[in-house]
């Protein structure tokens, strides 16, 4: 097992009340795998992903990265943000030195920057600011940030949310190539259906009130894959039909809050 | 280019008006002067160099107090910003004196440090100082959660988050600081000297009203106008117009 997401729960006390996100989590992801995590908005997607990259605690159980149980953040694990997150005051090139600084020589570093940089074809970007970058762009930069530090597994949660339709259907067989170029495991993080199945090994389905997974769908299709193509219409179908029950659950309980309030 | 000419118009009138109602009014020089006396107390200031000397000793005492307040601004607000202790005892205290007017200390600071360079070097402090650690607290706090948390996904905790994230993150507020720190400085600065000693800018202010050459007095207030607008302008609204725009924090 390399990626063991081990009997998970998490709860959140708000003013004494205990909100149930996540109950009873389980998954196993293998290495070089690409899983995408995929449910309605509020299901806990973003927190499990957060308990991954070791941001948060869950309340009970455990999530084990080859063996080792996660306690801390570390390099082993980069996350890719909705919001590229590059740090303003550092040059594209130097925001991909960032987690370099430490282990290796400024040199190195420096000509790490540049091959990954290379790889999500950004190299005449180097000197440039983040704030003259586009958003695709800036999170081009942010996952050759996270790549460069050579983690065991890339977590990306929404990364191409915040982005038109055009630049994320790039982005998509950008992230696609490097994915086979790399082979690194990803754990990527999703609302939409067609997103999940154009890029995924795997598909797990979480619901919502509280946040459980409630399929986890293999996607044996050959790559590239089109939108247009057969296997993947009705792969789409099943799965919105799973996901429909639970967003039609969000509407229920808010027209019961709304007739209470 | 436009803002410029209406500028030069503008000020021309202005001249023009001081100097034609002066005239037609009949006061004399000690009382009200025009344009053009000024400008000869200032060609005059300049020629003996009196002046020179001015604007060299007050920048001197601001450069000095400014540097020391800057650091103490900039240690304290990182302490009130990570320490909650500090800020809830010590934040108040500088929260409360802020809303003292740094001269007021002027008769103290006479008292312990003698009618000299380091009475005003003291009020200088305390004028800058406040506001600085006031703005630094507030940038040290307002450092965006995503650019900490991005930065733990990379290894980095502790002195180095600090050093590498959390500091750069809250420049755009330490500039707006150093400016008001400035301001604040300036301001205190003149005031100081006006009622300690000399030499300086202020100091020539208060003898040349003692020897009645309002000529004088009023080219000085001149001059102090605009040096404060020349560095507020031209110097620290255009860094912070730029800091903003590279951190990504400009509105339009
Ligand atoms: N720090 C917190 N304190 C209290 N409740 C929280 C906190 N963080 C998240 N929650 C709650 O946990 C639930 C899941 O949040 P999460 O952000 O993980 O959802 P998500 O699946 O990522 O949704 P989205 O698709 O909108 O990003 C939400 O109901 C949210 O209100
Ligand atoms: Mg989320």
């Amino acid at each position: 097992m390399f990626l063991h997401i081990d009997h998970i729960n998490k709860q959140f006390t708000n003013s004494n009340v205990v909100n149930d996100v996540l109950v009873d989590v389980n998954a196993v992801i293998n290495e070089g795998e690409f899983v995408s995590i995929l449910g309605p908005s509020g299901c806990g997607k973003s927190t499990l992903l957060s308990m991954v990259a070791g941001l948060s605690e869950a309340s009970s159980g455990q999530i084990k990265l080859e063996g080792k149980t996660i306690k801390k953040p570390g390099k082993d694990r980069g996350m890719v943000f909705q919001q590229a997150a590059l740090f303003p005051w550092l040059n594209v090139e130097e925001n991909v030195m960032f987690p370099l600084k430490k282990e290796m020589s400024k040199k190195e570093a420096k000509e790490r920057a540049r091959k990954f940089l290379q790889m999500v074809q950004l190299s005449h970007y180097g000197g440039h600011y983040p704030h003259e970058l586009s958003g695709g762009m800036q999170q081009r930069v942010a996952i050759a940030r996270a790549l460069a530090m050579n983690p065991k597994v890339l977590l990306m949660d929404e990364p191409f949310g915040a982005l038109d339709e055009q630049t994320r259907a790039r982005m998509h067989t950008e992230l696609e190539k490097i994915w086979v170029e790399t082979q690194k495991t990803i754990l990527f993080v999703t609302h939409s259906i067609s997103e999940s199945i154009k890029l995924s090994d795997r598909i797990i389905v979480m619901g919502t009130q509280p946040g459980t997974i409630i399929a986890d769908i293999p996607v044996n299709l050959q790559r590239p894959r089109q939108f247009d193509q057969k296997e993947v219409i009705q792969l789409e179908k099943k799965i919105s039909l799973l996901l429909k029950n639970e967003i039609d659950k969000v509407v229920k309980e808010e027209l019961a809050y709304a007739a209470n309030h | 280019m436009q803002r410029i000419i209406k500028q030069l118009i503008f000020f021309a009138v202005l001249l023009i008006a001081w100097e034609g109602i002066v005239r037609a009014g009949g006061w004399t020089p000690d009382v009200m002067p025009k344009p053009t006396d000024v400008w000869q107390a200032l060609v005059r200031g300049f020629a003996d160099r009196t002046l020179i000397f001015d604007l060299a000793a007050s920048f001197q005492r601001l450069f000095i107090g400014l540097l020391i307040s800057l650091a103490l601004g900039v240690g304290l607000g990182i302490l009130l910003a990570k320490s909650k202790t500090a800020d809830e005892t010590l934040g108040s205290l500088i929260l409360a004196l802020q809303s003292v007017p740094s001269i007021v200390w002027l008769p103290l600071a006479i008292m312990w440090f003698g009618l000299n360079e380091k009475s005003v070097i003291f009020i200088v402090v305390l004028g800058g100082t406040l506001v600085m650690t006031i703005n630094m607290r507030m940038g040290i706090k307002s450092v965006a959660p995503l650019y900490i948390r991005a930065a733990q996904t990379m290894g980095s905790r502790g002195i180095d988050l600090f050093v590498r994230v959390i500091f750069p993150a809250a420049i755009p507020y330490a500039v707006t600081g150093v400016r008001l720190a400035w301001a604040f400085a300036w301001r205190a600065l003149m005031a100081a000297e006006i009622l300690s000693t000399g030499p300086g800018l202020g100091y020539t202010l208060k003898y040349a009203s003692d020897f009645g050459d309002m000529s004088l007095v009023i080219a000085v207030m001149i001059l102090i106008g605009i040096i404060g607008s020349i560095v507020d302008y031209a110097f620290f609204q255009r860094v912070e117009k730029n800091v903003m725009r590279r951190w990504g924090l400009e509105t339009n």
